[in-house]
């Protein structure tokens, strides 16, 4: 054991060690909190406030200029705002769905099926997770390319095949170029990366429910949809309000995967465009900082209503008896 | 063969040991196979991609296997962008930012773990409730503030922020407090230890899988950064990789051969590291979603 120490030195003052004791906490966790004041607290103050003026980063302090709750209104009445926040909503459902769909299967063949395999094919599905998001809308950007796309080429092979060739296309889609199919193509790339998370989150889950309350259900004569719906379920409950609701929080602040998939313009018909993307460009581009702090709000009047939403709908037992 | 009547439960066992290849067995294999297929598949695509002409890429069908592009790319690749630069401001600030989280980390972590004192408790609480502010509100101002400060184009202004996490704490306060006998630190102090020198040499040596565990987290998410860096850097020379490679492809006529041969480098280190430490990496992932 490391943990062998040198002879004490000797006292300077008696009083030092009760000193620095009792001190020594509030320094310790000191660093965390100045931090937080400085660049997360304050920020956050400092953006309300910004969200009732009107001021061009570039002209100085000087200019702000308070005008209420024009900013508000402003992105209220802007349709491009609306239209955002729709956008932002279809792909927050569109990618969150099909992730937790995939994924909550996906962890029970896993579980019951691999034994020794099971780390390596965790860590494949987890790979995804741990790449860069620019790589990988970078990567997509070329296998969506509507001529020579190589999504494109599979699907076309598919529909060629018997029976269930007519589940898939066998026209070329412009997934990038046509309004119609870019949430679909963004959507696609955010369920490509989050899905092995997901997974791995409810992979944990199951594997924390004791096998002695299948073994005790199945001498009871439990069958076994009747050990899924009684047992499973209500046990994977918690895991599953907790990822439903980082897909949540995360999908209604998408940035990354449409930003770089429609090259920074919101692709066509503005259909890739989220709040967050337009929230930037409000600043980045308009330099209209108050209108961009205001929108940043309103996002989070949102995240916080959804949140509520998902939280009575199935979260009650999901958040009792955690710590 | 025994007659013998067989309890009901040894029974059941060995049905359940040797699986048989039933329908049902068949299908999750297949779901399984399928998966990992489609998960593999863009990590094989960008590096086949890597080693072809742009025309190659673009054409009907598009290439399955390994073209003799590579050279080429590699050299238009570090011709457009100074690619080799950009990593290493990607290195240099995922080191920077993942060793200071985890001093500090781990000294707030040991604070938490192993003191009792006044404000304990809410002081822990806030800490836990900064995890739910929404990144969203922060851009605007964060941006802002970066100007005032001149930290634009500066390393700094995403490395000093990122010194300490509320996550990290929360880890190394779970892991300090169930894994190191409170004993050990009080006999270190009858000794007449400091409380630093407690953390030094006996809190610090014994949190080895926690710290291994944190300073891989830390280290891809800074390593995979995009909007932070995106708000702060501004010149091609100090961008990150991701930035670079953002910036390659913003331009018209895109050389897709050569971005890809930059985006296999950016992704390889993370693949490397992921193959040495997956375990760990994953467990500290998921921890912060399962045990918060």
């Amino acid at each position: 054991m490391q943990a062998t120490l040198k002879p004490p030195k000797p006292r300077r003052r008696p009083s030092w060690s009760d000193f620095q004791r009792r001190y020594a906490p509030y320094l310790f966790i000191s660093p965390f909190f100045i931090l937080f004041f400085a660049f997360g607290l304050f920020p956050i103050v400092f953006n309300a406030y910004l969200s009732f003026h009107q001021w061009q980063p570039g002209t100085g302090l000087g200019e702000m200029k308070f005008v209420g709750l024009r900013n508000y209104t402003d992105n209220l009445t802007d349709p491009t705002f609306w239209q955002s926040l729709k956008n932002t909503a279809i792909l927050a459902l569109l990618s969150g769905l099909p992730q937790h769909l995939i994924a909550i299967p996906l962890a029970f063949a896993i579980q019951g099926g691999l034994r020794r395999m099971q780390n390596f094919v965790t860590a494949v599905y987890f790979l995804p997770y741990i790449t860069s998001i620019v790589a990988i809308s970078v990567i997509f950007f070329t296998l969506f390319s509507w001529q020579y796309g190589v999504i494109n080429s599979v699907l076309n092979a598919l529909s060629g095949l018997p029976l269930i060739g007519a589940l898939f296309p066998s026209e070329k889609i412009n997934w990038l170029g046509e309004k119609e199919y870019v949430q679909s193509a963004v959507a696609m790339v955010v369920v490509w990366r989050y899905t092995g998370w997901n997974m791995l989150l409810y992979l944990s889950g199951l594997q924390a429910i004791p096998r002695e309350l299948y073994e005790a259900a199945s001498v009871d004569g439990a069958t076994r949809a009747q050990q899924f719906r009684y047992i499973t379920l209500p046990l994977l409950r918690p895991i599953m309000f907790i990822a439903v609701t980082l897909s949540l929080i995360g999908g209604l602040q998408l940035f990354e995967e449409p930003f770089i998939l429609t090259n920074g313009s919101g692709g066509a018909g503005q259909a890739g465009l989220t709040t967050v993307m337009y929230m930037y460009r409000t600043y980045a581009s308009y330099s209209d900082a108050g209108v961009a702090a205001a929108m940043s709000w309103l996002l989070f009047i949102v995240i916080g209503v959804l949140t509520l939403v998902n939280n009575r709908a199935f979260g009650r037992s999901g958040l009792a008896g955690r710590d | 063969m025994t007659t013998a009547p067989i309890p009901d439960r040894p029974a059941t066992r060995p049905a359940r040991r040797a699986p048989t290849l039933d329908g049902k067995r068949l299908a999750a294999y297949a779901l399984i196979a399928l998966g990992a297929v489609l998960t593999i598949a863009p990590f094989y695509f960008m590096f086949v991609f890597a080693t072809h002409t742009r025309s190659d890429i673009f054409q009907l069908p598009p290439p399955t296997w390994f073209g003799s592009n590579l050279d080429e790319n590699y050299r238009n690749l570090v011709e457009r962008v100074p690619f080799w630069r950009n990593l290493w401001n990607s290195l240099y600030l995922a080191v920077l930012t993942t060793g200071f989280t985890l001093f500090f980390c781990t000294l707030a972590g040991y604070a938490f773990a192993m003191f009792s004192f006044k404000g304990r408790e809410v002081l822990f609480g806030l800490l836990l409730a900064t995890m739910l502010i929404p990144g969203t509100l922060n851009i605007v101002p964060y941006a802002l503030i970066m100007q005032a400060l001149g930290w634009i184009d500066q390393p700094r202004a995403l490395w000093v922020p990122g010194m300490a996490s509320a996550f990290g704490i929360f880890l190394m306060r779970q892991y300090i407090g169930s894994s190191i006998p409170r004993e050990l630190v009080e006999a270190a102090r009858i000794d007449g230890a400091t409380e630093f020198g407690i953390f030094r040499r006996v809190i610090v040596p014994l949190t080895g899988p926690a710290m291994a565990t944190l300073g891989l987290v830390t280290f891809v998410q800074s390593w995979n950064g995009f909007l932070g860096p995106l708000i702060i850097f501004r010149t091609a020379e100090t961008y990150t990789a991701p930035l670079a490679l953002r910036s390659m492809q913003g331009i018209a006529n895109t050389d897709w051969g050569a971005l890809m041969c930059g985006v296999a480098l950016t992704v390889v280190p993370l693949l490397i590291l992921f193959a040495l430490a997956s375990r760990q990496l994953i467990e500290g992932l998921t921890a912060g979603a399962t045990k918060g």
